[in-house]
């Protein structure tokens, strides 16, 4: 079955009892039973629920994995995939990361002493002298949030194995139907599916998938302790979102193509990254590991003032933190997705006052770029 | 001066959208909010961070708690690890010994692991809770009344205790609500609140919820709430809003049924004991009425003969045999196989948590029905 098709008939795509084309949004916190002692499928929603659990396997099925889990947040995915490890042990973070992932390992897990070492881990090489005695895990990103650095999967999944490390990658930039890295030999991985699964800026939500059940017993038991599950109604706005995810990444896909094309050409922009740019330095390895290049572009441009003039004048893209929906996101890292970084943080990892973070969503790309010369104009008549 | 709790309930969200005036507070289903011009944001960036429906649940529980910081979350699981992040590896927790299943297993199996130290107390004996505090301890969490042993704790007392020894009080209070019991009036500095229960009162929302006293408290569990994003979706945070609308209707009315059944099963020959704070050969009955205003509605009972546990649940027809508790529909839970299943045997008899013990949560049906529902289920 092509993978399209997939995303469709997931084989817990219909409800069972009726043949409702639509998984059934169940509300109940609590689960009848009828048997004292052996319980049915359902006890308390908290453990599981019929329409989370619908998403849970359409995101096994997606990922390629033997389990999916679905948590109120992106965060609350990574939180809790965190909380898998005691306090001594130490992770490997690609340094690049998104930057609520940042302030939760530095700003609490830190506190509970888990250690961990950001670092360059783009070549086995690199990773493998960041690695200590204590290192259970490696925590990657590909491509990075918000420069679209790429790391070499199948390296990381190299170093783990010789030193019998977890791989975990946060997929939310390519989403599975771009990039499954369960199949380049990760076993976890995580989503902010508030981003392209979800693909309407509606809800907010995290996901999980993991390669082995035995990793997947585990994120289960902490799901169910600590509680940081999504509710039945945004579980099945997901769901709903994800019907479309191969027919919205497509042409949003195109969209980016054409827009960091014509951005790279453009004499008043310094600077654009996008993995699908012949420029760009990780465009081999990334073809290497993923079908395409994604809708996320971050374009620099030459000061501060300009850069400040430009978001002011755009007019089709919503000036919002955020990505990955059918309206197009224009961001700025330095005080929204990277603002919990400090100045020296971000510089050292190219997100300068003047990067901005373009998603493209389903608007005609000649509207978005016809808006984008406007502003370009106006910023350089300041 | 504040309305009266009932009237602050019945308005909480109504007209908040002056656009319209819609009496009914908009579910804001979105992840994200433009920003008008660069550095300028209406108050409201990532839903994650803030949504208006939420805010609006958060902001109500707040004033109603009387407490600086209202957060809510995904579950009431997820509000007590709120907490519990406060603390870090060699930090003594004194907690409930006879918790919430839920809540033990955090604690004994999660922050255990992550080096906290837990010692769980009789925390209706005032003076197991004094004498910990030679432990140093950073914190005390309380039920009460307790789950499903209904033990009250000396509120007042404990807070006192606390404040002397500079230790944070925390008290669960899904139990009574702020219907019946207002814990930071009595001393507390946080409460807590699987609002999954009589808050929301359906039994059809996940939910929990946190108040703090102070707001830098707040501030500080806000930093929490939002690092680690176990927040509450927009919709079912409007679920609970119009869940709390009725909830002095609601618990009233289970109250007065819980009376009744209780009183009831104190005649029943098949029923060994009967565990009701409301029935005044209740050990806890005399404070409980110092500090709150009513008893809730879960009855606890225990049957003489441990062996008719299965036809009972079997036979109730009116009861649901599920887990869970404060909703309209009444319900009754085995603890030693569902709701504390996780506490493990040794832990459950220490306890009293036996194979004998049944839990009610008694719901709004007309009580004859449900008296009518249990005589044929203890039966014949």
């Amino acid at each position: 079955m092509h993978y399209a098709t997939k995303i469709l008939h997931t084989g817990k795509d219909r409800d069972p009892h009726t043949g409702a084309s639509s998984i059934p949004v169940y509300h109940g916190s609590t689960f009848a039973q009828e048997d004292p002692l052996v319980f049915g499928q359902y006890d308390y929603a908290r453990g599981g629920n019929p329409t989370r659990d619908a998403l849970e396997h359409t995101v096994a099925v997606l990922e390629g994995g033997a389990q999916g889990f679905a948590f109120s947040s992106g965060m609350a995915a990574i939180s809790s995939v965190f909380l898998l490890f005691k306090t001594g042990d130490h992770i490997v973070v690609s340094e690049d990361v998104y930057g609520g992932t940042y302030r939760v390992l530095s700003r609490l897990f830190h506190r509970w002493g888990l250690r961990y070492t950001f670092a360059d881990i783009s070549t086995a090489e690199k990773v493998r002298q960041v690695v200590e005695p204590d290192t259970v895990a490696i925590f990657a990103e590909s491509p990075s949030n918000p420069t679209l650095k790429i790391t070499d999967l199948a390296a990381i999944v190299e170093v783990a194995r010789e030193k019998g490390l977890v791989t975990i990658i946060d997929n939310t930039f390519m989403s599975p139907l771009l990039q499954r890295p369960i199949e380049l030999g990760f076993d976890i991985v995580v989503h902010s599916a508030t981003k392209f699964l979800g693909g309407h800026s509606d809800i907010i939500a995290g996901v999980v998938a993991t390669r082995e059940e035995s990793w997947g017993q585990r994120v289960k038991a902490i799901q169910n302790s600590v509680g940081a599950v999504l509710g039945p109604q945004d579980s099945w706005l997901l769901m709903r979102g994800i019907k479309t995810l191969s027919a919205r990444m497509e042409i949003q896909q195109r969209g980016a193509i054409q827009i960091a094309s014509w951005l790279s050409q453009h004499p008043q922009i310094e600077k654009v990254y996008y993995p699908g740019l012949d420029s760009h330095p990780g465009k081999a390895v990334h073809e290497r590991q993923a079908l395409g290049s994604g809708a996320v572009v971050s374009f620099e441009l030459p000061t501060v003032e300009q850069t400040h003039a430009f978001m002011r004048a755009v007019t089709l893209p919503l000036l919002a933190v955020s990505l990955g929906g059918v309206e197009s996101i224009l961001s700025y890292p330095t005080t929204m997705s990277h603002a919990s970084m400090s100045p020296e943080e971000r510089l050292a990892r190219g997100i300068t006052d003047r990067l901005v973070r373009l998603s493209v969503g389903l608007e005609e790309p000649t509207d978005l770029i016809e808006d984008f010369e406007q502003a370009l104009e106006k910023s350089y008549t300041l | 001066m504040d309305p009266s709790i009932e009237t602050m309930l019945a308005h909480a969200g109504t007209c908040w959208d002056e656009q319209t005036g819609a009496v009914s507070m908009p579910v804001y289903q979105t992840a994200t909010f433009r920003h008008e011009t660069l550095g300028k944001s209406t108050g409201y960036d990532y839903s994650r961070s803030g949504n208006p429906t939420r805010t609006v649940l958060e902001e109500t529980m707040a004033r109603i708690e009387g407490g600086a910081q209202g957060l809510a979350f995904s579950s009431g699981m997820a509000a007590i690890d709120c907490i519990l992040r406060l603390f870090r590896p060699g930090d003594t927790i004194v907690a409930s010994e006879d918790p919430y299943g839920g809540t033990f297993r955090l604690l004994d199996k999660v922050y255990r692991e992550m080096g906290v130290e837990v010692v769980f107390v009789d925390t209706s004996d005032i003076r197991q809770v004094e004498q910990t505090l030679a432990r140093r301890p950073k914190a005390i969490l309380v039920e009460s009344p307790t789950n499903p042993l209904l033990k009250v704790a000396d509120l007042k007392a404990i807070a006192q205790a606390a404040r002397e020894n500079d230790v944070l009080f925390v008290v669960d209070n899904t139990f009574l609500t702020c219907w019946f019991q207002r814990p930071l009036a009595l001393g507390a500095d946080a409460v807590i609140y699987s609002a999954t229960k009589y808050l929301s009162g359906h039994n059809d929302v996940l939910a929990g919820l946190l108040v703090t006293k102070s707001k830098e408290l707040g501030e500080r569990l806000y930093f929490y709430q939002n690092s680690v994003g176990a927040v509450p979706g927009p919709w079912d945070c409007w679920l609970v809003l119009r869940g709390l609308k009725t909830l002095p209707l609601r618990l009233d009315r289970q109250q007065q049924n819980a009376r009744a059944v209780a009183e009831w099963l104190i005649n029943q020959p098949q029923v060994a004991r009967v565990l009701y704070p409301g029935l005044e050969m209740h050990p806890g009955h005399g404070l409980l009425k110092t500090q709150a205003s009513g008893f809730g509605s879960i009855v606890s009972f225990e049957v003489k003969d441990p062996g008719i546990v299965p036809r009972i649940l079997e036979a109730v027809k009116v009861f649901l045999f599920a887990e869970s508790l404060g909703g309209v529909e009444s319900l009754i839970t085995f603890p030693a196989a569902q709701t504390h299943a996780d506490m493990g045997p040794e832990v459950r008899s220490k306890l009293g948590i036996n194979d004998s013990l049944l839990r009610l949560s008694v719901g709004i049906e007309a009580a004859g029905d449900l008296i009518a529902d249990l005589t044929q289920a203890l039966g014949r």
